[in-house]
């Protein structure tokens, strides 16, 4: 015992590893510059730098004769965005994400709302299972399925079928700008795919705000002689109001980034993921791809920022 | 609102909410065993367990499956490292630019993914870095840094800084305390944060697609199949399969968290 002592006192007074941890012992801010030293590194080069090339080549044009990038600043590829058919794309785009924000809204409340203030027990890890699997589940399986019953042939052109609905659907198919051939190539199909996957996003922010509001103002409302519509009206949902814009940061900016769901479920009309991606692939305009990356990254600049006046990020 | 009990409304729409989660993804384990090669038809005229042999037996699904495993493993390791170390710095102590560094730490998860890829992209171009494995991790491992340092720092923030000078006290230096009292304390944190990362970078296409070169993912096989399909069947008994590998990591993250304040998985 004694001489296991020994060792540990010899330990500490000598050896490189003991003098270093004293070293830090006594200097915090040396331990706090090697602790973020790497991550700091990392992010720094590797992210803010790659964000930082984005934004140089967007000042950039490229010549329409040669083909060729024009290496010399100017702001003429960020006036081509006010081009018609490109301000097309973006206006298309933040409508598509607002009215993939609302709908998601509109389903996760009730499923946020029961979780919150009615599972209890085993039906509560059911919900949270029940919230968390189609979360994480993956992404493209997700729209797969989305082809499986979208499709022509598929479940839900059978389903109906069976109700002798049909003639609804290709009543709702023959209308101007959601309609068409069918689902699977309609703005409908895009919409629906959308709220699809990016509404889970949705539950867990409304139920955090939900959670934090307590049971007895909904008790005072109500003996105060509120109908329970009332007090959802003018209680509850006020209070919930920063979850539900907190987790509207998800749906927005994902809708808004996102390529591939347009570009496998919907008409050809493309969304700014998707000129993203065409010009710098096919095209070969990184100048222009460059400008269009910007774009998201304004409008979620304002978004958050006025979400942050409305204090979504403590709900978050 | 007086009653503990549900209104009817609500639960109908809680239900109708839940169901169309899930549905979707049961349907993808019909079609797993459809005889129907050509097309979507519903209901599949007949059921049978050849295409998963025939899946078995595709180099390429394997290929693809093995550089998923590949890139999301390093892209964790990565990841658990630089999380860990931000977490510790970040909810340690207080410095000046402690906010910015939480935001350096989440912007790559807040801006869209298409944003992210370019970003890579173009930076690769410019610097003149041939596409390889490499390339894919390193934009795998960025974005997965905020799992990590989530789920962390709501561990070193429950863990009380007493314990640390109690042990120093005790005559540990830094790396026997580091050991045998941090370790352990946010060893779950760090074991659940892993297992998100790993199912977070096993899941990208959208970053993937612009920082991979020939090589394919899993997802990026996924994609091509799914734009210029091949051979439909094997495509379905994939994705049923994708759908129960990535339940694991999420039970499993849910297992161990259970009853603490913080219940994992919470941000993806």
């Amino acid at each position: 015992m004694a001489q296991t002592d020994a060792s540990l006192v010899h330990s500490r007074s000598e050896g490189l590893g003991a003098r270093l941890s004293d070293t830090l012992w006594r200097r915090p801010s040396l331990l706090l510059f090697l602790l973020l030293l790497p991550p700091v590194l990392w992010l720094g080069i590797i992210y803010l730098g790659s964000l930082f090339a984005l934004l140089l080549q967007s000042f950039f044009s490229i010549d329409h004769f040669t083909g060729l990038i024009n290496y010399e600043f100017t702001l003429r590829t960020y006036a081509e965005l006010f081009t018609p058919a490109n301000f097309d794309i973006i206006l298309r785009t933040v409508l598509m994400a607002a009215c993939t924000t609302v709908a998601s809204a509109i389903i996760a409340f009730p499923i946020a709302f029961y979780a919150a203030r009615y599972a209890k027990g085993r039906w509560r890890a059911v919900f949270y299972l029940g919230i968390m699997m189609p979360l994480w589940s993956s992404y493209l399986v997700k729209i797969y399925a989305w082809k499986l019953i979208l499709a022509k042939e598929g479940i839900l052109t059978w389903a109906l079928e069976g109700l002798h609905l049909n003639w609804l659907l290709d009543a709702y198919l023959s209308l101007p700008v959601v309609g068409g051939n069918s689902l699977s190539v309609s703005v409908t199909g895009t919409f629906i795919v959308f709220v699809y996957v990016w509404m889970p996003f949705m539950i867990l922010p409304i139920q955090a705000a939900l959670e934090r509001v307590p049971t007895s103002m909904l008790e005072a409302s109500g003996d105060l002689g509120a109908r329970p519509g009332q007090t959802f009206r003018h209680v509850l949902f006020p209070l919930a109001l920063p979850g539900v814009v907190a987790g509207s940061i998800f749906t927005f900016s994902l809708t808004l980034g996102d390529y591939i769901i347009p570009q496998i479920i919907g008409t050809s009309r493309l969304f700014i993921g998707q000129a993203v991606y065409q010009h710098q692939g096919i095209a070969g305009n990184i100048p222009l791809a460059a400008a269009f990356a910007v774009v998201p990254i304004v409008i979620m600049g304002f978004y958050l920022w006025g979400a942050k006046r409305m204090g979504a990020f403590d709900a978050l | 609102m007086h009653s503990d009990r549900a209104p009817l409304s609500l639960k109908i729409a809680a239900a109708a909410g839940l169901l169309f989660l899930h549905l979707p993804i049961l349907l993808i384990f019909a079609y797993a065993f459809t005889t129907e090669e050509k097309s979507f038809a519903w209901p599949p005229p007949g059921l049978t367990l050849k295409w998963f042999a025939v899946t078995w037996y595709r180099p390429d699904v394997w290929e693809a499956l093995s550089l998923s495993v590949k890139v999301a493993s390093i892209s964790t390791v990565i990841a658990m490292f630089l999380g860990t170390l931000c977490a510790a710095a970040v909810s340690r102590t207080r410095f000046f630019g402690r906010e910015t560094i939480s935001l350096l730490v989440i912007l790559p998860i807040a801006l869209p993914g298409v944003v992210t890829g370019i970003a890579l992209r173009s930076a690769f171009s410019i610097a003149d870095i041939p596409f390889s494995t490499w390339t894919i991790i390193l934009g795998h491992a960025t974005f997965c840094v905020v799992i990590v340092y989530n789920n962390a720092v709501a561990r070193f923030r429950r863990t009380s800084g007493s314990l640390i000078e109690a042990s120093m006290d005790l005559g540990a230096n830094m790396f026997q305390t580091l050991r045998h009292v941090i370790l352990p304390n946010i060893a779950t944190a760090l074991v659940v944060g892993g297992m998100l990362a790993f199912a977070l970078s096993f899941d990208e296409v959208i970053v993937t697609t612009f920082t991979a070169g020939q090589q394919q993912t899993l997802p990026i096989w996924m994609l091509e199949e799914l734009v210029r399909p091949r051979e439909r069947p094997v495509t379905n008994v994939v994705a049923m399969v994708v759908v129960l590998v990535t339940m694991l990591p999420i039970l499993g993250a849910y297992y161990l968290t259970r009853g603490t304040d913080q219940v994992a998985g919470q941000g993806k």
